[in-house]
């Protein structure tokens, strides 16, 4: 039987234990110990494709507790490149300024695990590409930085069956969810409408505190990490939200809305087309 | 049929991971023999093998240096 990996110099490895080689057992022994995972948990992750929508700075959280977790497969989308000013809280491009971030992202990965496949699109994330993108994969991270984007990755996620988990982040403060195809809420049902333009400063204007995307990306790595692996509570259903002056948590319900235009009773959006995701002006600091 | 698991040389917690793989391999009910050199290791892997709801139908040394677990699935 071949180990759990999916390159040729790993496929080349001693298979001491069952389908794993003598590194893989000692580079996940510390999840694999754990009851709820074990190798046929180990075996999930492995087998698991999860795509992540931006790196930026929930992007990058959350690529590299995934890759660490030994997720087989990381599609990662972006097409921004590596600024300076990134470095602050995104924390996988250090050394990589001029290049993008996508193969920025993808440096890091094979560095950190080898067993994790990279699959990039240097693209924008858009109703052309979004349902081809999202089928590919088992779970979708949605690290983007602005309303339109979300609401996009939403719809395609409802109408591709694919759970998501849903970050955003502003200053002190930040906020995740995970929607469930056809179970519970949608991001829509949650949030109906964008806010009015301007009232939601960017990130420019506005600034994020550094530590902020690492704790809301790391939340969202830990709800993939949990549907791949059966166990646990998602926030499905549950919109929690995060202050960092405060260290605050705090958890709002939330439920599905019988008028979503996605997912309610009678959606006014059955497929993906432009025209409903025009305004993609950054408002978050997602990125 | 009775398996067996030589651990001799390795230490915590490969011991307990590499353990813990093999069984997941047997049948429900099936035996496994498991071997080590290390006293530490030994009470380690049997406290474990039992907080996972496993069987130790033995645990004795077998030579001055080895010890032998004898666990059902």
């Amino acid at each position: 039987m071949l180990p759990y990996c999916r390159n040729e110099e790993m496929r080349s490895g001693i298979i001491v234990s069952g389908s794993f080689t003598d590194e893989q057992i000692k580079r996940y022994s510390r999840q694999i110990i754990l009851p709820e995972v074990g190798g046929k948990g180990q075996k999930k992750l492995l087998a698991s494709k999860v795509l992540v929508l931006g790196a930026g700075g929930l992007g990058s959280s959350a690529i590299a507790y995934l890759a660490a977790a030994g997720v087989g497969t990381l599609g990662i989308v972006d097409n921004d490149i590596v600024e300076v000013s990134n470095l602050q809280r995104q924390i996988i491009h250090g050394g990589n300024i001029g290049l993008s971030k996508t193969k920025s992202a993808e440096y890091f990965v094979r560095s950190l695990n080898s067993d994790v496949d990279v699959v990039t699109y240097q693209e924008r994330f858009c109703a052309d590409n979004a349902g081809k993108i999202i089928r590919e994969y088992d779970f979708v991270v949605d690290g983007s930085d602005n309303f339109s984007t979300h609401y996009l990755i939403n719809d395609a996620c409802v109408l591709e069956k694919k759970p998501c988990s849903h970050g955003s982040i502003l200053r002190y403060e930040g906020y995740v969810t995970t929607t469930i195809p056809q179970k519970g809420p949608c991001y829509r049902c949650i949030f109906k409408k964008p806010p009015p333009p301007g009232l939601i400063p960017n990130c420019q204007e506005a600034g994020v505190f550094g530590v902020l995307p690492g704790i809301i990306g790391t939340i969202q790595a830990s709800e993939v990490l949990k549907y791949v692996l059966g166990i646990g509570e998602l926030l499905a259903g549950r919109l929690l939200c995060f202050n960092a002056l405060d260290m605050s948590f705090f958890e709002a319900g939330a439920e599905k809305r019988k008028d979503c235009a996605v997912c309610g009773d009678r959606p006014e959006i059955t497929k993906i087309e432009q025209k409903n995701y025009l305004d993609n002006r950054p408002e978050e600091c997602g990125l | 049929m009775t398996e067996e698991l030589d651990l001799r040389g390795e230490v915590c917690p490969y011991t307990f991971v590499k353990t813990k793989l093999r069984l997941e391999e047997l049948e429900s009910g099936q035996d496994l023999i498991i071997l080590l050199d290390d006293s530490v290791a030994t009470a380690n892997v049997s406290r474990s093998l039992r907080s996972e709801g496993h069987e130790i139908l033995d645990l004795k040394a077998i030579s001055g240096e080895v010890w032998q677990i004898v666990v059902k699935k």
